[in-house]
């Protein structure tokens, strides 16, 4: 097991060398470098810069030298000093804005991803085990609602129903009253008050396809000779299903975090900007339209290490539940 | 002489309901297993022999449902009430009280308590695929002691210790340790033990192998058969043993059933169906099988003419009507072959016989 | 399209599964094809989600003629016009009468507010044809016409079916546009992602190795980053001065370029099953070269799978498209597509205003949850020897 873990561990450096070149590719992309607009900004505001600060970044990002330096300038900066360039949208470090936004967004998706799952299970195992009932039938027709509806346009109807019949807003993450408090047992009871709108906004094309998925998996796993062999030795039907094709079905449900969390993830940036979440989406999209590169691709890159590890636990996790994938 | 009667199947009818309609796989079968005898089914693969014992179990796959007949098990008693005592026929009963129970399989429901309690202990059964027939992430130990824990009220320890009891017994080396281990860590013909261990686990009356050896190599072919004929005489259960290698009847068997598209062609001992087969399928059948010392003149080896049938287009009459030399048209393809009794235990489902 | 150069494949090309023999005696003759087309047919839903998805393709063909105005056509003075409610019988002195109408609009102001606001003025009446001249067109870029199929008589008086946004321009005419741009996109980005996926997935699964591991490690490295937020800082990236045709491709490219993945898995796990299968390894035998084994034996074996899995695609870019355009990083007017003017729901305020807006989300969901079912009951009839 330590040895696997050690692993997955190598393999993950790869894949985070490769992420944060694409964030810097993303940096990179728009004509110009971010300190000409940066200038040419302050210029439309009549502001000078100081031609010492300026010397001064050119010198940090590197800016004029050659591309990798540059790169190998701003990962130095990442991963001694934790710091990820500037936001000039926002006159401040990177860092100062990324974190506390970071842990709503990991907040958000580790909850839907829960909801997900607590929904897809159960649902999913009744409609393989009851296949063309009518239950069956209505849990994927709902299903294939939950995967065709953009999670924006839930959140936007759901905004609608509520604004027009409710007279209430759904957007936030928090009561007025909270918005600028520090973290107490209220402002968390809070969160969680609001919490649950986003979640499912957010968790419902991923329960979706994981009821699918569940229901083929179980599907697949009742054909199985093993089924008959635990039929024949007497086992109840009830237990046999759990002792059984249930648990041999978890494991690929488990592996998905693998792609579902990518999903959520992708999900909870558009809905936070649909319901203007104190998360990561709404600042992300800011810095996009405004080309405020380094602050974006700091996000994309945070979200996308977020994602990795929450796929190596999801290894993890299904490691330690298949014997055949533990002993590989 | 003749040993009580174990299971008595009487004119089965199993069908499978598709939505391209039904397949008749066991349509009126007629044999009987007796009690430490081996009874082989062989045929050709689709003529619903593995159908056949599945209905026993009342174990057969959605869409699949026993439509007509019965399975009456004649129940032997137990010596010891655990449950997994010796087992004395109905016969040994006959000096105090013959009150050997009959309960029809084929009426019971298949979720019910009743077939849950005979399967594992009274009648188990192992399966062609030892690869895919254990599962994959369940240890060993823990699949055999679960039929145990079931049907036996032995704790955890004492189940375990039955386990590696068992597992020595079919020859697994150091069974101590392999209550741990998973199915993939072990060879077929080692998963095939494991399976055998876990059907003989509560000592049944009847053990039904569906094609035990196809998918394993020869040599272990041998030595699981080999492995089943030694445990018979030591447990003393029936072995209902469904083949399609002929090798293996004649190794195995006491009493043969030869079937043909869901239905009985021919039943016999061993000796008359080999030495006097009646039926012109099962004719065929061993003029099929290549003999050693006994090729004249380079003869080239005989097979059956013709397909089997596709089961939606069944012929009318003899099953085998259409693919049998002897064919008697107005006669085979009208009148479907009754049971021509030949002798104890022994009749052929053939027209040709009709008037001896 | 690609399922009719499937269909005139040769009958031979059977899968090696034809020889089973619990199969009606027409079944055992029929080609995979026919068999495919049988078992397709039994799945209602499927062949429902067909129907649909023909129709849709339909009027992105004919958008033109179909649409009573053009997208582009703004009516300062029609903001947020409610829509009007196609009557086709019309109430006279002799009963009821087939005269299709809408009512006319009267204008309410709201004296709080001070804004105005747009009812439905029962008493006003406004004439609609079918088949009549209105706002003039270039039918495929081709030939000049104003022929419409459904419109106002009067070319003057505007009819607004799904009502009209916030600059009044007519929602149904450029949802109509929006079918062309949203489907197309759809269609063209999934031929790119499918051209990547079966050159990769193809090589990383008949050459299997080194490459397969390479190309296995990229495919996981691109599935495992959030889709969205890399999308999003890729089509940030695309120039603002770029022309609006460059800004359609360009978008296609990134979402293929990050779609093609999936497609690839197929691929290469068809072709790993495939090449242990006994039929290719008797194709070799005989001599067969690569390209030959590839060609006649195994890609018929699998188009099947392919066709399910890029129907199945298709929905995934839609999706796509309409986030960023919807996120206002995507496509940009004059271009139309169902997400452009999803962009114009962005906030509460127009929505509560104008509710109509979510209509082209209708149409999203509708095209999507087609193809979905279109593309289910393909894949399910893709392996017709499995029951």
């Amino acid at each position: 097991m330590l040895q696997f873990l050690l692993r997955r561990l190598l393999y993950m450096v790869p894949t985070l060398l490769a992420i944060s070149i694409v964030a810097f590719v993303i940096i990179q992309l728009p004509p110009g470098d971010f300190l000409t607009t940066m200038v040419a900004a302050m210029a439309a505001q009549d502001e000078d810069m100081d031609q010492a600060a300026m010397a001064a970044l050119e010198e940090q990002y590197g800016l004029g030298q050659p591309v990798h330096i540059q790169y190998l300038k701003w990962m130095q900066g990442i991963v001694t000093r934790g710091d990820f360039g500037d936001s000039f949208g926002w006159n401040k470090p990177v860092s100062e804005l990324v974190w506390g936004r970071l842990a709503l967004t990991f907040v958000l998706s580790l909850a839907s991803l829960l909801f997900v799952w607590v929904v897809a299970f159960p649902i999913g195992i009744y409609s393989a085990v009851k296949q063309y009932s009518i239950g069956d039938y209505f849990a994927t027709f709902i299903g294939f609602l939950g995967l065709a509806t953009p999670n924006f346009l839930l959140a936007l109807i759901l905004m609608y129903i509520a604004f027009k019949f409710f007279n209430q807003s759904v957007g936030g993450l928090f009561s007025p009253e909270y918005q600028e408090a520090p973290w107490t047992w209220g402002r968390v009871a809070d969160l969680f008050a609001h919490l649950w709108v986003p979640v499912v906004i957010i968790g419902t094309a991923g329960t979706a396809s994981l009821i699918r998925i569940m229901r083929a998996n179980l599907l697949d796993e009742l054909r199985k000779p093993y089924v008959v062999t635990a039929r024949a030795k007497g086992l109840p039907e009830w237990r046999l299903l759990f002792k059984y094709p249930v648990r041999v079905a978890l494991n690929p449900f488990v592996s998905t975090v693998g792609w579902v969390l990518p999903t959520l993830v992708s999900g909870a940036a558009i809905v936070s900007i649909v319901l203007s979440l104190p998360t990561t989406g709404p600042l992300l999209i800011r810095a996009l339209l405004q080309q405020d590169m380094y602050l974006a691709a700091s996000f994309i890159m945070l979200l996308s290490i977020l994602t990795v590890i929450g796929t190596l636990v999801s290894d993890l996790l299904l490691a330690w539940l298949d014997p055949r994938i533990r002993m590989e | 002489m003749e040993s009580p009667v174990l299971i008595e199947i009487k004119n089965l009818k199993t069908h499978f309901f598709l939505d391209e309609g039904t397949v008749q796989a066991v349509n009126g079968v007629d044999f009987t297993i007796h009690q430490h005898k081996t009874l082989c089914v062989v045929g050709e693969s689709g003529c619903g022999k593995s159908v056949t014992a599945r209905s026993i179990l009342q174990i057969v796959d959605q869409p699949g449902r026993i439509v007509e007949g019965e399975i009456l098990y004649h129940r032997p008693f137990r010596l010891s009430a655990a449950g997994n005592g010796e087992w004395t026929s109905g016969e040994t009963g006959a000096n105090g009280n013959s009150t050997t129970e009959i309960i029809d399989l084929a009426a019971l429901d298949p979720r019910g308590r009743e077939i849950r309690a005979i399967r594992g202990q009274d009648i188990s059964m192992i399966f062609q695929e030892p690869m895919t027939s254990l599962s994959p992430i369940h240890t060993v130990g823990n699949q055999i002691t679960e039929a145990i824990k079931l049907h036996t009220d032995m704790l955890d320890d004492e189940a375990d210790e039955h386990a590696v009891e068992l597992l020595r017994r079919v020859g697994i080396p150091r069974p101590e340790e392999r209550l741990g281990t998973y199915p993939f860590e072990l060879s077929g013909g080692m998963r095939q033990r494991v399976m055998i261990a876990m059907a003989l686990s509560c000592n049944p009356a009847l053990l039904i192998a569906d094609e035990p050896t196809t998918a394993v190599d020869v040599t272990t072919q041998a030595q699981i058969l080999e492995l089943l004929e030694e445990l018979q005489d030591e447990y003393g259960m029936a072995i209902m043993l469904i083949t399609h290698d002929l090798g293996v009847v004649a190794e195995m068997a006491d009493d043969v059933v030869v079937m043909y598209l869901g239905q009985v062609a021919e039943r016999g001992d061993v000796d008359s169906i080999f030495h006097d087969p009646k039926h012109p399928y099962t004719q065929s059948l061993l003029k099929s099988i290549p003999r050693l010392g006994v090729s004249r003149n380079r003869q080239r080896l005989d097979s059956i003419r013709g397909m089997v049938p596709d089961p939606y287009n069944r012929p009318s009459g003899c099953m085998f009507g259409p693919r049998c030399d002897h064919f008697m048209p107005g006669r085979c393809d009208a009148i479907s072959p009754p049971a021509i009794p030949l002798g104890p235990g022994r009749e052929v489902h053939c027209l040709l016989y009709e008037d001896e | 399209m690609a399922v009719t150069d499937a269909k005139t494949l040769p009958p031979e090309t059977v899968s090696p599964g034809a020889a089973e023999t619990e199969i009606e005696s027409s079944v055992s003759v029929a080609s995979q094809w026919q068999l495919m087309w049988w078992k397709f047919r039994k799945h209602r839903m499927a062949m429902a989600g067909g129907v649909v998805t023909l129709i849709i393709y339909a009027i992105a063909i004919f958008v033109e003629f179909l649409s009573p105005s053009s997208p582009g056509v703004i009516r300062a003075d029609y903001t947020w016009a409610p829509p009007q409610r196609l009557h086709f019988l019309r109430q006279t002195e002799e009963g009821m009468r087939w005269d299709p109408y809408v009512n006319g609009y009267k204008v309410e102001i709201d004296p709080e507010a001070l804004k105005r606001t747009f009812v439905i003025d029962e008493e006003q009446i406004v004439d609609i044809g079918f088949f009549v001249r209105g706002e003039p067109y270039k039918m495929w870029g081709l030939w000049e016409s104003d022929l419409h199929l459904v419109g106002s008589t009067d070319a003057e008086v505007p009819v607004y079916f799904l009502g009209a946004d916030r600059m009044g321009r007519d929602l149904l005419s450029s949802m109509i546009y929006g079918t062309r741009v949203s489907m197309s996109i759809g269609l063209l980005g999934v031929f790119l992602s499918f051209f990547l996926g079966i050159l990769l997935g193809g090589i990383s699964g008949f050459y299997g190795g080194t490459t397969d591991n390479l190309i296995q490690r990229i495919i996981e490295f691109i599935r495992s980053i959030p889709t969205i937020p890399l999308w999003m800082g890729l089509a940030a990236a695309l120039p603002t001065d770029w022309p609006p045709l460059r800004i359609y491709f360009g978008i296609t490219i990134i979402l293929s370029f990050i779609g093609w993945t999936g497609l690839a898995r197929v691929v290469r796990g068809r072709f790993l099953s495939l090449r242990t299968e006994d039929f290719v390894m008797a194709a070799r035998l005989d001599g067969a070269s690569e390209l030959t084994t590839i060609w006649r034996h195994m890609v018929p074996s699998f188009f099947s799978h392919i066709i399910a899995s890029l129907t199945l695609s298709i929905p995934g870019m839609i999706l796509a498209e309409t986030s960023l355009s919807f996120l206002g990083l995507g496509l940009r007017r004059p271009v139309v597509s169902w997400g452009v003017l999803l962009q114009e729901a962005q906030n509460i305020r127009s929505v509560a205003t104008a509710p109509w807006l979510l209509i082209p989300g209708l149409a999203v969901l509708v095209a999507v949850l087609a193809l979905n079912f279109l593309g289910d009951g393909l894949r399910d009839a893709a392996d017709p020897y499995n029951r």
